[in-house]
């Protein structure tokens, strides 16, 4: 039987294949269009170090992954292992594919690092992390970079009630690292028609607690800080400025002034959502990048008494678990940066009618807070802006 | 003419219809004419002739503030959504 060794094989893909060194790399790398770089190298070598923006697909997986980074045939791309061997081979089989402009790196990341270039050691996910997150990490859109992003992600949500159960389950769930829960209050029984993080045991306990248990069980990944407090003018811009997200699922008009400001005056995005009986609201604002506010949207509160609440009006109970959703949804989005957020849309769910509608929300040029030149420069008293009359009440201290 | 939303919590002064086809060649118009045809909603949506500051009104997918206000221009195949500020979130 005739046999060709690996040789020979090697000699043959040299061929076709040219390469190019690692100076050539460096410098189509800082071109202003990059050529694509992916290291095929296995995870254990990856791990010890790569080239920055080197996209990793290990060898094996090549073929299978390639169009997900690259799908024109005419792309540049350069394939870079260890020595620069098994690139030879796998651009070999790139130009199988079709692939037109396709090199290896010759002596491979080895050969990168002797010459004293940069590389950068990748952070990478637990064998355990990655089999719980695998659903996401097989979607290219988000891969281990993004469950890596959603991993580091700290997400504040303002309420741990109807919107803020479903939200922190599945934002739980998916891994988001940090999240935050502002929220005073203790565990009701009419809370458990809707609010799914809390369980008929929890109550009379406080709300940050009971969802802290939840999610401690459903995911020891997620660190929950729970602030027990009432959100206010004096504590807002402390409490929010240690996240990279804010949720809004509280139940009042002043604190979602309150919040709205607060976020501004950060430069934090903010994931706004209402619920009332049949009907739900969500949009995003993100001013730090030329997004309306929700005073654009809203520029006045009603006065008092005038819209009902949830406790006075009623809510279904699945409403806020499909509001409290797509909430979480678009901060995973943000998290990742995936997708167009809902900016400067603001979708409007009717149970009743089963439909969805998106409205525009423009930026109001005149905005108290968010325009060029504001009036509203710090946080205000949002109980006199709401027109409600002063109570004084006792402030439970923070816990967790 | 236009096609008017009703939000499900003033459906109880249009005898439970979300969609209302109301005659009027502008938002103060229809307005008007919806009043005429439904006045317990008068009272939930205006105040001395005006629409409720934070009740937002659509012209299809555009707020008439953004438009010309009250005076905003609807055609037959045009929709005005009503939809108030809501609070909730617990």
């Amino acid at each position: 039987m005739s046999y060709i060794s690996v040789i020979d094989l090697l000699d043959n893909a040299r061929q076709s294949v040219r390469e190019i060194s690692v100076q050539q790399l460096r410098h189509a790398l800082s071109d202003e269009n990059p050529l694509l770089l992916v290291d095929i190298r296995e995870l254990d070598e990856w791990q010890q170090g790569t080239v920055s923006g080197a996209v990793f697909i290990p060898r094996g997986n090549l073929e299978f992954n390639i169009e997900d980074e690259a799908f024109d045939r005419d792309t540049p791309i350069a394939l870079m292992c260890a020595g620069g061997v098994r690139s030879i081979f796998a651009a070999k089989s790139l130009q199988d594919m079709g692939y037109t402009n396709v090199v290896s790196v010759a002596g491979g990341f080895d050969a990168w690092k002797n010459a004293g270039y940069p590389f950068e050691t990748p952070q990478t996910l637990s064998a355990e992390r990655r089999a719980r997150y695998a659903r996401h990490i097989i979607m290219p859109e988000v891969g281990e970079a993004g469950q890596i992003k959603l991993l580091n992600a700290k997400v504040l949500l303002i309420g741990a009630g109807g919107l803020g159960s479903p939200a922190a389950i599945y934002l739980a769930a998916a891994g988001v690292g940090t999240i935050g829960l502002v929220d005073f209050d203790v565990v009701d029984t009419s809370n458990l028609q809707r609010q799914i993080i809390h369980r008929l045991d929890a109550v009379g306990t406080p709300k940050v607690q009971s969802a802290a248990e939840t999610i401690a069980r459903l995911n020891p990944d997620v660190r929950v800080i729970g602030h027990q407090v009432q959100l206010t003018s004096q504590n807002a811009l402390d409490i929010i400025c240690d996240y990279d997200i804010v949720l809004n699922g509280s139940d009042n008009f002043p604190t979602r002034y309150l919040v709205n400001d607060a976020c501004v005056l950060l430069g934090k995005p903010l994931v706004d959502a209402s619920i009332f009986r049949f009907d739900g609201s969500v949009t995003v604002y993100d001013t730090a990048h030329g997004s309306p506010c929700y005073r654009c949207q809203y520029p006045d509160p009603p006065p008092p008494g005038e819209v009902p609440s949830c406790a006075e009006g009623g809510v279904l109970g699945v409403l806020p678990g499909i509001i409290g959703s797509l909430q979480a949804v678009e901060a995973i989005k943000l998290i990742v940066g995936i997708g167009s957020p809902l900016i400067g849309r603001s979708l409007q769910y009717d149970a009743l009618e089963a439909e969805f509608r998106e409205f525009r929300v423009r930026k109001n040029p005149h905005c108290p807070v968010c325009s060029d030149h504001p009036t509203v420069t710090e946080l205000i008293d949002y109980q006199e802006f709401c027109g409600i009359p002063h109570i004084e009440t006792e402030m439970p201290q923070p816990i967790g | 003419m236009a096609t008017v939303r009703i939000p499900s919590p003033l459906r109880k002064y249009t005898d439970g219809q979300a969609k209302i086809t109301i005659p009027g060649a502008t938002v103060a118009e229809v307005m008007t004419n919806l009043i005429t045809a439904y006045p317990g909603i008068e009272s939930r949506i205006m105040d001395d002739g005006q629409i409720k500051r934070f009740i937002n009104v659509f012209v299809n997918e555009d707020e008439i503030r953004t438009l010309n206000g009250a005076e905003s221009t609807v055609s037959d195949s045009d929709e005005i959504s009503i939809v108030p500020a809501m609070a909730g979130g617990k």
